[in-house]
């Protein structure tokens, strides 16, 4: 053992001091640990390993918001990677960056690699695209909120797990049942704004802010006070206040509850995927997220949360041409399915996500695909494109804390709303006015 | 009677002096500089483009009314910090300095603590609260309370104060028994054979002799609770439930970091200098009058 260890070092000095003089060395910062932060790793090797050209470097640099932090500090002393990951609520701000970033459109057409925006998802692409549809930066990781079942728990309060829970109409009257049947966490939730307001919003097809969600201009203002929006919280609400729905925390703590076997139902990332078939003890089913009955034009599609890849200003001609080979690597069928395979992120090429549904790899893990339908089902519409705000890491702070007041019922969902909106529409101001 | 040096000539003060001058130059003035020049623009977050908007920053947040409550919650955490962590340690200190056997030992366990860093002992903390799987959060459940700081404001300030303090208290604990040993035991002795028992020595000559003492640790730790207590907070709460745990410093970061408001942030840590800077002056103009040296 230890001599294997001494082995792989004296290799790797040997080699590596050799091949960065050599290759063009391309820097990936990047927010993933874990599983998650193995699977980055191996794409790297394997593209290091594929051509001798460029050596990608790939770091850990946090959490998404530590990762852009790290990114944008970087930038001010001129030290930034050639590659960022940013996630999704980034967007608007690195999108404002003119001159601190390069998009990917650009950086594909000067390397002359053959790229083909076509090729992606609508509902990834668009998020990620100016609205001429040229793309800015590369969609990495998404994924989007279904709703995860336990059998078990379902069986042990003596509710039928295969009952219809396509309406949030359908849910109530289960929660209900699941709480008669001695249920103590009958539903838990994880990332309650990106669930409960933002993909509400677009699987609904109401608008969560104007101007196309914010697509449109700086000028965007928050609508999450909507009556659709506040009649949803509200049944939440009267559900948290009956025992029904547990409230846990702002991130994915409820995460934990539902591994555990605590809870039987649990909104979350189709990405939960890894980590639920890891630890459940149980049979658990993915159902598309709920939706009610006659409320806008539901079901219409849901839209992503995770990260893209954006391609910092700054560098050489040379290590541009080494990140658009890597970019390119990245989008291939083959690692796409892969990637889609074992973390239960969307395939984000339309090729990915065929190779894995000939692969056969839907019928012998079924609910895998649930993610994919429900994002691909209907052509995108204004409203549910994605969102595109500025300071919005910020606001989702704001409108936790207002979901809090409802959770506990110091404030009717509508009072909680209202405040959102007008909290929120001071820190839009304050990003319009910076990045005029 | 004081005792005083007399240099000849400029230089050899100045060279003496030159060390702190840098360092402070370093590490506070340039900063601090920089902090209010950026006070005064919104700038971008990738420093491509910044706009002067004058005290616009400030006319901003004072009218913001979540940041004028961060105040109070401020004011609420630090009282409560340091009253919660000095009033232990000085009992402790009182208990430690009437042992006569063991008290090396007793000393050495109650420093350890302090060992702990802020971020750490929160992590410490959230487990044995946590709502689900938390030691204390399970016996209190058994005891028929329902213990869940993640929606009740008022239990989530009392585990950061508790936090916060925990690790202080041995801190106190070092300079209050470092205190007592220097109160002159004749003048004990001389109160017992008056017959003046533990408690009255206790008030009427302990506790006085205590004061420059008590008064440093007064300063340090409102300070400390001022500022410190980041990582206890980001750890436990992140500044939720709503906004009852969001000190003001919390807010510096969540405006900076999160919502990479860099104008906002600057003219906040302009505010929390000048607020600090007050404190300061109050007590050493009206507490420290009556501290007796």
């Amino acid at each position: 053992m230890q001599r294997s260890i001494l082995g792989a070092l004296a290799v790797s000095t040997i080699l590596s001091p050799a091949a960065a003089m050599a290759q063009t060395e391309v820097q990936f910062w990047h927010a993933f640990t874990g599983r998650l932060g193995e699977l980055v790793a191996t794409q790297v090797e394997e593209f290091n390993a594929s051509q001798d050209e460029y050596v990608v470097v790939q770091n850990y640099k946090g959490n998404y918001s530590e990762t852009l932090n790290a990114g944008i500090a970087a930038f001010r002393a001129g030290e930034q990677p050639d590659i960022l990951m940013v996630f999704e609520v980034g967007t608007a701000t690195m999108m404002a960056a003119q001159g601190a970033t390069k998009p990917v459109y650009e950086v594909m057409a000067e390397s002359g690699a053959d790229f083909d925006p076509s090729a992606y998802i609508g509902a990834v692409k668009g998020y990620y695209t100016t609205t001429e549809g040229q793309m800015l930066s590369l969609p990495f990781n998404s994924s989007t909120p279904v709703l995860w079942v336990n059998r078990d728990a379902f069986e042990a309060a003596g509710v039928d797990p295969d009952t219809d829970l396509s309406t949030w109409q359908n849910v109530g009257d289960t929660l209900d049942a699941l709480k008669a049947g001695g249920s103590e966490c009958p539903l838990v939730t994880a990332w309650q704004s990106w669930i409960h307001l933002e993909n509400f919003s677009a699987y609904h097809d109401v608008p969560f802010a104007s101007l196309d969600n914010g697509f449109g201009g700086l000028e965007t203002e928050l609508m999450l006070n909507g009556e659709a929006q506040v009649a949803h919280l509200t049944a939440l609400g009267e559900w948290a206040q009956e025992g029904k729905f547990i409230y846990t925390g702002r991130r994915n703590e409820g995460g934990a509850n539902f591994r555990a076997g605590e809870c039987a139902l649990f909104t979350e990332s189709s990405a939960g995927y890894a980590g639920i078939s890891a630890e459940a003890e149980f049979d658990f089913d993915v159902r598309p997220l709920p939706y009610w009955e006659g409320v806008g034009n539901a079901p219409q599609n849901t839209i992503i949360g995770g990260a893209s890849l954006w391609v910092m200003e700054g560098q050489e001609p040379e290590e541009y041409a080494g990140v658009a080979a890597f970019l390119n690597y990245l989008s291939s069928s083959e690692v796409q399915a892969q990637w889609h395979q074992d973390t239960g992120y969307l395939p984000i090429t339309t090729a990915a996500g065929e190779a894995t549904r000939m692969a056969g790899f839907y019928e012998d893990n079924p609910g895998t695909d649930v993610a994919v339908i429900q994002m691909t089902a209907n052509e995108p519409t204004a409203n549910s494109k994605g969102l595109r705000l500025g300071s919005f890491d910020q606001i989702r702070g704001i409108i936790d804390e207002e979901l809090e007041a409802i959770w506990a019922g110091d404030k009717t969902a509508q009072e909680a709303m209202d405040s959102a909106k007008e909290r929120g529409d001071v820190l839009l101001r304050r990003f319009e006015a910076a990045n005029r | 009677m004081e005792k005083r040096v007399k240099f000849r000539g400029w230089l050899l003060p100045l060279l003496l002096i030159a060390p702190q001058v840098a360092v402070s130059a370093v590490f506070f003035f340039y900063p601090a500089g920089q902090a209010i020049w950026q006070s005064l623009f919104i700038p971008d977050p990738f420093g491509l483009s910044m706009k002067w908007v004058g005290l616009g920053n400030f006319e901003y947040l004072l009218s913001d009314r979540y940041y004028r409550a961060s105040f109070v919650t401020t004011a609420l955490f630090s009282i409560l910090v340091t009253l919660s962590s000095m009033i232990p340690a000085l009992f402790l200190a009182v208990t430690a300095d009437r042992l006569i056997k063991g008290s090396g030992v007793y000393r050495t366990l109650l420093i350890w603590p302090y060992a702990v860093a802020p971020a750490v002992a929160g992590v410490l903390w959230l487990f044995m609260f946590n709502t689900r799987v938390g030691v204390v959060s399970w016996y209190l459940g058994q005891l028929g309370y329902d213990w869940n700081h993640v929606l009740n404001g008022g239990e989530a300030m009392g585990l950061v104060v508790v936090a916060s303090s925990w690790g202080r208290i041995s801190y106190n604990f070092l300079f209050f028994f470092a205190a007592l040993q220097a109160v002159p035991r004749s003048v004990i002795e001389a109160a017992a054979i008056d017959g003046a028992h533990f408690w009255r020595r206790f008030w009427t000559i302990v506790l006085p002799l205590l004061s420059p003492t008590t008064f440093f640790l007064l300063v340090v730790n409102i300070v400390y609770s001022f500022f410190e207590t980041f990582g206890v907070i980001h750890t436990i709460t992140a500044g939720g439930p709503q906004q009852t745990t969001t000190i003001l410093v919390y807010k510096v970061f969540s405006d900076g970091f999160v919502g990479q408001d860099l104008g906002s942030s600057a003219a906040q840590s302009v505010i929390l200098l000048v607020v600090v800077g007050l404190l300061t002056v109050v007590q050493f103009k009206f507490i420290e009058k009556r501290v007796h040296y």
